[in-house]
């Protein structure tokens, strides 16, 4: 099929078919990635921009090691190191990055639109790298990947979220990767992180783990996103950790075979116990892994086609 | 006006020039030491699987197979519509040992100067040698090959086709005019 984006923005705009396409992209690219050299000439030439407002290791590392790989020039910006200490407005950045003419710019930012705000007002390319509370789509399709590595398909499974959803970026664009790749989505957390609505979306809510995760192909858990909260939404950690949390006892209401997933960083003993983390079920290190090619064809996709010539 | 085709070589043709090719790459590299196959997709890796299966009724040995996707390293990223890349699949080392590149078609050469370049980014071979189907003539690069099935001067307008059955068994070849 013929895909060559100018942005990736969200998974919302994105068509199933596109997503495949993305995930067997993916798939080429992994392999470059367990060679002596790591390194293809694909985006020579290419200017890559990171530009995160918000602290990150995984995606900001992935993103820059993706770059990398292809053989784009990547340079990395961090808000606390930017002119934004400085007063200056998110635009006024943007435009005087894009002056030194990168061909991608990957941002992070705690406002959500932030990236579709962008992507309006420059001319070069704009991949989101998570925007506030809306969407993070290279997590989504990185946790498809893995899932469709460990699982064979994403068609038919029942995939379990548990957590503060009404935080998290991750779960939003993985309701859409997922329900539009043909899974279930089952979502859980205490009512106090749960936003009205999510049925709309088309994933069942339930106000408890155990419902959620039962027979479950895979369970996805989420960290409390205690710096987006202003007032505490639970009574104590312990107490979430107690009806919230996964451990080796609640996760045998999984399917047998059920593998475990989480988008980092881990609070371990929190939303999980480190017997889980430690434990033969969890694919998280894959998730990270597959993270890098994932964006290796997020980037060659964007940078790649027609589009640049014409612009 | 209606697409002119004329065939140039049918099931049999194409297995002579098989043959002969199978032939020919054990002649000039005295057996199936240190030899490998690789075949550029899509196309090339299934003539690569006709010569791998032809040299192991001659001499009895099975020479290694591999299939590799020039995608990544080509030089018209920026101006393709099509960014679909297919997967590289070559389970050996290529240090020191004699390469077979096979395509179906050389046009402009600048298929092969991709697949060369990414053969030397997996390993360092004793050789590159070029197996081809058919030679269209056009080289855009200083690019020869040393075993050709059928030398075929066309026209720019022109266009060669290999056909394959669903189990990948080359059936003919055409001269496509439009």
């Amino acid at each position: 099929m013929i895909f060559n984006p100018k942005h990736i923005l969200g998974i919302k705009e994105l068509s199933a078919a596109e997503l495949t396409f993305i995930l067997d992209t993916a798939e080429s690219f992994k392999e470059i990635n367990n060679r002596d050299i790591k390194k293809v000439p694909t985006l020579r030439g290419k200017t890559i921009i990171n530009l995160f407002f918000e602290a990150s290791t995984r995606t900001r590392t992935s993103f820059e090691i993706a770059g990398k790989r292809l053989s784009a020039d990547t340079v990395n910006i961090s808000a606390s190191s930017s002119s934004v200490v400085k007063g200056e407005t998110l635009e006024d950045t943007a435009k005087n990055i894009e002056a030194m003419h990168p061909d991608i710019i990957v941002m992070r930012h705690s406002a959500s639109g932030a990236c579709h705000y962008l992507s309006e007002r420059l001319s070069c390319s704009v991949v989101n790298a998570g925007d506030g509370m809306h969407e993070h789509p290279s997590q989504a399709l990185l946790d498809a990947f893995t899932i469709r590595q460990h699982k064979g398909r994403i068609d038919g499974l029942t995939v379990a979220i548990v957590g503060d959803i009404t935080h998290s970026r991750v779960v939003r664009s993985n309701i859409y990767c997922l329900s539009k790749l043909g899974a279930t989505v089952r979502i859980a957390g205490p009512g106090t992180m749960l936003p009205p609505g999510l049925e709309s979306l088309g994933c069942e809510v339930f106000n408890n783990l155990a419902d959620a995760i039962r027979d479950a192909d895979c369970v996805m858990m989420l960290r409390i996103q205690r710096e987006r909260q202003g007032a505490p939404l639970i009574p104590s950690v312990r107490e979430y950790a107690r009806y919230f949390g996964l451990n080796d006892n609640n996760l045998k209401l999984a399917k047998d075979d059920a593998i475990v997933m989480h988008p980092g960083p881990i609070n371990r003993g929190v939303e999980m116990s480190s017997a889980v983390v430690d434990g033969p079920r969890n694919v998280i290190l894959d998730q990270v892994e597959n993270g890098v090619a994932v964006r290796m064809a997020l980037l060659y996709l964007v940078a790649g086609g027609e589009k640049l010539q014409q612009d | 006006m209606a697409a002119d085709k004329i065939e140039i070589l049918d099931l049999e043709g194409i297995n002579r020039a098989i043959t002969r090719i199978a032939h020919e790459i054990l002649e000039k590299n005295k057996g199936v030491d240190d030899l490998v196959l690789i075949g550029i997709r899509t196309g090339g890796d299934y003539l690569a699987a006709q010569l791998q299966q032809k040299i192991s009724e001659i001499e009895g040995q099975v020479v290694p197979l591999g299939t590799i996707d020039v995608t990544m390293y080509r030089d018209d990223i920026g101006s393709r519509s099509d960014l679909s890349v297919g997967q590289t699949d070559i389970r050996f080392s290529l240090g020191d040992r004699r390469v077979v590149l096979v395509d179906d078609v050389l046009f402009t050469g600048r298929t092969v100067r991709a697949a060369m370049d990414a053969l030397i980014d997996l390993g360092r071979p004793q050789n590159i040698q070029l197996a081809i189907l058919v030679d269209r003539g056009h080289r855009e690069l200083p690019i020869r090959p040393d075993y050709i099935g059928r030398n075929l001067p066309t026209a720019r307008n022109e266009q060669i086709e290999v056909e394959f059955d669903p189990q990948h068994v080359p059936q003919a070849v055409y001269l496509v005019r439009t």
